[in-house]
């Protein structure tokens, strides 16, 4: 089970609070997943931030507030000290944004932003690509955890680059990495989970989804499963058949 | 004075930044940055504003 900052968490599945149809349906999804961990964020106020703070507080998860929408550091910087203090934690969900279609992190902006908000003592999750060099230069900066996207946010297209995330579980076996964004079907977030992954973060493909509580059911039996089949150290791939029946006593007919 | 509060230019009376915040109703569980830098909720009381300045009052919403 991952480990974030010293802090142990049963489920691998942390789950976003947005778009869902009503807040019966986000507290329905929440109990279905098993989620202990919830993504929130900060706007301005308009009236439906307190009804919205009692409903999360009745959920029993621990927050994790996000700078989403940022597009700079210094920007990131104070939205992650506003939801310090708003939500009462030191995670925080670092998001610096350099591409509008595609939501792509500006890992230089991101890397700005941890350096200083790592030494202002926050846990900062940040939302990167699975570049392994910006990945090691967010460990140095501070980072304990390491979040690269499968794809762009919200576009449910699974994991894009499976090589690069692999190749970023082995460079960095024992950083807890979470894929984050992306995901659109449980089989997604299987993959992640089979390659070694230690979470999985999603929201649309819940939120989205025609029943979201019974595709957080199925998210979490995937995340499961996925795990489990990792523990149980898959076989090795071939590309060509290997017999599974014994040759050997095979009757000439 | 006149200010901006989420973005909405007002007229005030205000004088410090709890002040600006209570005349626009803005209560609750929010955190305030004063012209883009945070103001912690101990120090809005003694936080001046003047003529012109931008506060942002962010409220918990929805996030992914």
């Amino acid at each position: 089970m991952p480990v974030f900052y010293g802090t142990e968490i049963e489920s691998p599945l942390m789950l976003g609070t947005a778009g869902y149809p009503s807040p019966k349906v986000l507290a329905d999804a929440f109990a279905r997943s098993g989620a202990e961990i919830a993504t929130v964020s900060l706007r301005r106020e308009a009236g439906g931030g307190q009804d919205f703070w009692s409903l999360i507080q009745s959920l029993g998860v621990r927050l994790l507030p996000n700078t989403a929408g940022c597009h700079g550091a210094r920007e990131a910087v104070t939205t992650a000290q506003m939801a310090r203090e708003v939500f009462g934690t030191d995670w925080i969900k670092l998001e610096v944004i350099g591409h509008t279609d595609t939501l792509q992190p500006d890992v230089f902006g991101l890397l700005e932003a941890a350096r200083i908000l790592a030494a202002e003592g926050f846990k900062v999750f940040p939302y990167c690509t699975e570049d392994l060099t910006v990945c090691e230069r967010l460990l140095d900066a501070g980072c304990h955890v390491l979040m690269p996207w499968g794809a762009p946010i919200g576009s449910g297209l699974g994991l894009n680059n499976p090589h690069g995330l692999r190749a970023l579980r082995a460079a960095f076996p024992d950083v807890p990495l979470v894929v984050d964004a992306g995901i659109g079907l449980p089989s997604h977030a299987a993959a992640a989970m089979e390659m070694g992954y230690d979470a999985v973060l999603l929201n649309s493909a819940v939120a989205r989804a025609g029943d979201p509580a019974a595709m957080a059911a199925a998210m979490s039996d995937a995340i499961r499963a996925g795990r489990a089949a990792y523990l149980a150290d898959p076989m090795e791939r071939t590309d060509m058949a290997i017999p599974s029946t014994p040759v050997i006593g095979r009757a000439f007919l | 004075m006149r200010i901006t509060i989420n973005g909405t230019a007002r007229e005030v009376a205000a004088r410090t930044l709890a002040e600006a915040l209570s005349e626009a109703d803005l209560t609750g569980r929010i955190a305030t940055a004063l012209n883009g830098t945070f103001v912690p909720a101990a120090l809005r009381e003694t936080t001046p504003i003047h003529d012109g300045d931008a506060i942002e009052a962010l409220a918990p919403m929805q996030g992914g």
